[in-house]
């Protein structure tokens, strides 16, 4: 099934080349969690801290049972902040 | 003990330059900086004087830490009443000027009165004199602060100085010093312009010491130093791309205010992010960041330096604005773009130059023309008013010509120089002013991230973030994340993070090192400068002492709770996209707890026993 990857900040290298503005269309499987989508994309789990999926915070603890649907936007930042 | 000891006072209406020594008690109740200013000016002015009147005063103020070798201590604060709020005004910017007034040998710099002449003061070490202006009355900072080098010949002379805009009355124009470093909200700089005082040149050379223990201050710097270098927001994400780096977090998240804060989410919003900045651009291959820069003593440098395409068409043949200048931070990319629904990263660069360039608020600006362009599109301004120009959401040429136009003082300019709040008055449409106490939001939506917005409506300067940003934790996990959507437990949350930042303020260190820092972290630097009583639950209480005075002296200003609220819009109109579709702000259901937590009668007022506990004077 097909989701959108977004990958921020310092994570922009883990996006497929066809990414654009920092966002791709990527094929996972089925049933994939949170989790296992990140470790396909050989993104470190600690250094994607910011876990936002279809605009709502994923907390760590939710990360390995919150399952992907199609067409779903995962977006993921490292620590960052501003103001 | 770190403090000079020492405070300089300028009567601009006689001419008088007189030496005071700080008032121990006060110090020790309100550390320096915003607290300890705040108390000057609450006990010298009277809050219900009119801001731009020779009443009122304007205080430059250091921290205790200002111009040590702590990372960040560069701060300085500009304490007055603000024209654009008639409440108390405390910006405060970094830079490099703040240090040197310290180096100089003073903590504060209050001024009174209004000089007959347009002047400026100089100041080197125990040397001050008020020097005639009229050459540099009509020109902009930038041009001002050259031609104070040149008068001169020093080349480290820090200036800090007031455009065009303040001079002309424009309600939100600020003090820019080192070229493009901002005490910016509130109409700090109209206030200064109203005393006929042009800028502030300084010179210091006598170093900063008197430390109380300087081989422990040493040891608790470099602890600190060592904790942002660890940090992975202060070590790496700012430096890399400083605030910016929330434009694509806020629009993910649906808190993005967009179009005046009818949406919550901009389509162009990754277009004039932190990310975008870095990438290069079509036209010409280079991108518009050029590097980072740090303010004095600073070890994180999330400063921004930009350029603009030269061939982009807000700077053809206008070849003073092709090099490298203060590049955009989020709350200014935020307001001039997603505001207006703007998304020319190099038209946005433009304005945020000019800015600096002329002295004014971009927040404030951006915000201002956001209203003018929904009372455009609904017909209640034509090109009449809008100097032939259409004036719609995603205009870059509407969005250029108005900050050119706000700089000169000229025809709309001068509609759009009064801010959102009065402009929106004098169209007839009040409800669009998306403002609490006269000043404007900053960029983030009370609708998806429901702390904020208790905080904005509580702020003691009008709507701010920087009173206590509760975004951090709402949104961004630090300390430790809250869900942003519901109101439960930010009334805690928001008082604690404003007494915090009441207490950070006072020191003369940078907020940002709290994304890194605790009062745990702090305390020991200020203990090791200033003596042991500073501990991590001293400075907790001395910020709320702060918060308090602050709201004192509001209230005295004629602030109500009927104040302490957020535009009908953001309590009617729900969000209509992102994780916040359907929901409003819930401040009112907050702010019972919120007073109560306080100290507050339901009214708003501090009760006695809150007076008592803090040690503040009754109200009367």
């Amino acid at each position: 099934m097909n989701i959108t990857l977004k990958c921020f900040a310092g994570l922009k290298r883990h996006l497929p080349p066809h990414a654009k503005a920092n966002a791709a269309v990527v094929e996972v499987g089925a049933e994939m969690s949170v989790h296992q989508v990140i470790d396909l994309f050989k993104i470190d789990r600690e250094e994607a801290y910011l876990v936002i999926l279809n605009g709502v915070f994923v907390c760590p603890p939710d990360r390995d049972s919150t399952i992907l649907q199609e067409n779903d936007t995962l977006a993921l930042w490292p620590e960052v902040a501003g103001g | 003990m770190s403090w000079t000891g020492k405070l300089l006072r300028i009567n601009l209406s006689s001419g008088e330059i007189t030496t005071e020594a700080l008032n121990e008690q006060w110090k020790n109740d309100y550390l320096g900086s915003r607290g300890l200013a705040t108390k000057y000016l609450s006990e010298e002015i009277d809050p219900a004087c009119e801001p731009l009147s020779p009443e009122n005063k304007m205080i430059m103020a250091t921290g205790p830490l200002t111009g040590t070798m702590a990372a960040t201590g560069g701060r300085y604060v500009v304490v007055t009443k603000g024209p654009l709020t008639n409440c108390v005004a405390c910006s405060n910017s970094g830079g490099f000027i703040g240090a040197e007034m310290k180096n100089a040998g003073w903590d504060m710099i209050i001024f009174e009165g209004k000089s007959p002449e347009p002047v400026y003061l100089y100041v080197e070490n125990d040397k001050a004199e008020l020097l005639p202006a009229d050459d540099i009355w009509g020109t902009s900072v930038w041009h001002t602060d050259e031609w104070l080098h040149n008068k001169h010949q020093d080349p480290l002379l820090r200036i800090a100085a007031v455009g065009r805009p303040a001079e002309n009355g424009c309600f939100y124009a600020g003090i820019i010093n080192d070229l493009h470093r901002a005490a910016g909200r509130s109409g700090v700089g109209t206030v200064m312009a109203s005393k006929n005082l042009k800028a502030v040149a300084i010179r210091g050379t006598l170093g900063v010491g008197n430390l109380a223990d300087p081989q422990g201050f040493m040891k608790a710097v470099n602890d600190g130093k060592a904790v942002l270098a660890d940090n992975p927001v202060t070590g790496q994400g700012l430096p890399t791309y400083g605030t910016q780096v929330l434009m694509n977090v806020i629009n993910e998240i649906g808190a993005l205010p967009t179009n005046n804060m009818k949406d919550v989410q901009f389509d162009g919003a990754h277009a004039i992010s932190g990310e975008a900045m870095h990438e290069p651009r079509k036209s010409d291959g280079r991108p518009n960041l050029t590097t980072n820069a740090a303010c004095f003593g600073c070890t994180i440098a999330c400063g921004r330096i930009s350029t603009i395409d030269q061939g982009h068409f807000s700077v053809k043949n206008k070849a003073k604005y092709w090099g490298n200048s203060g590049g955009l931070e989020y709350e200014a990319a935020w307001a001039l773009g997603a505001d207006n629904g703007v998304d020319d990263l190099d038209a946005l660069t433009y304005v945020n130059f000019i800015c600096n360039e002329e002295g004014f608020d971009p927040i404030t600006f951006g915000a201002t023309v956001a209203a003018a362009m929904e009372m455009y599109e609904d017909g209640d301004l034509t090109q009449e008013q809008t100097g032939g120009i259409a004036f719609n959401f995603g205009s870059a040429e509407a969005l250029t010509k108005a900050v050119e136009w706000v700089a000169a003082g000229e025809g709309f300019g001068q509609d759009l120089a009064l801010g959102s709040k009065r402009l929106c008055e004098k169209y007839c449409r009040p409800e669009l002013s998306m403002t609490v106490k006269g000043q404007e939001f900053p960029a983030y939506d009370p609708r998806g991230i429901q702390g904020i917005g208790l905080n904005y409506a509580t702020s003691n300067r009008g709507a701010c973030h920087l009173r206590g940003y509760t975004v951090a934790s709402e949104v961004l996990g630090i300390p430790e994340k809250t869900d942003p959507l519901t109101a439960e437990g930010k009334p805690a949350l928001v008082k604690a993070f404003q007494d915090i930042t009441g207490a950070v303020d006072s020191s003369g260190l940078c907020l940002f090192t709290t994304f890194a820092w605790t009062l745990d972290n702090i305390a020991p630097q200020i203990q090791a400068a200033c003596g042991s009583q500073w501990t991590a639950d001293y400075l907790y209480e001395v910020g709320e002492r702060i918060w308090n005075m602050e709201r004192d002296f509001n209230l005295k200003a004629g602030i109500t709770s009927a104040d302490d609220t957020l535009p009908e819009r953001l309590l009617t109109e729900a969000a209509k996209t992102g994780p916040a579709k359907g929901l409003v702000s819930q401040v009112k259901e907050m702010m019972p707890e919120y007073y109560q937590l306080r100290g507050w009668s339901e009214k708003g007022v501090p009760t006695d026993e809150t007076r008592k506990r803090l040690g503040l004077k009754d109200q009367g």
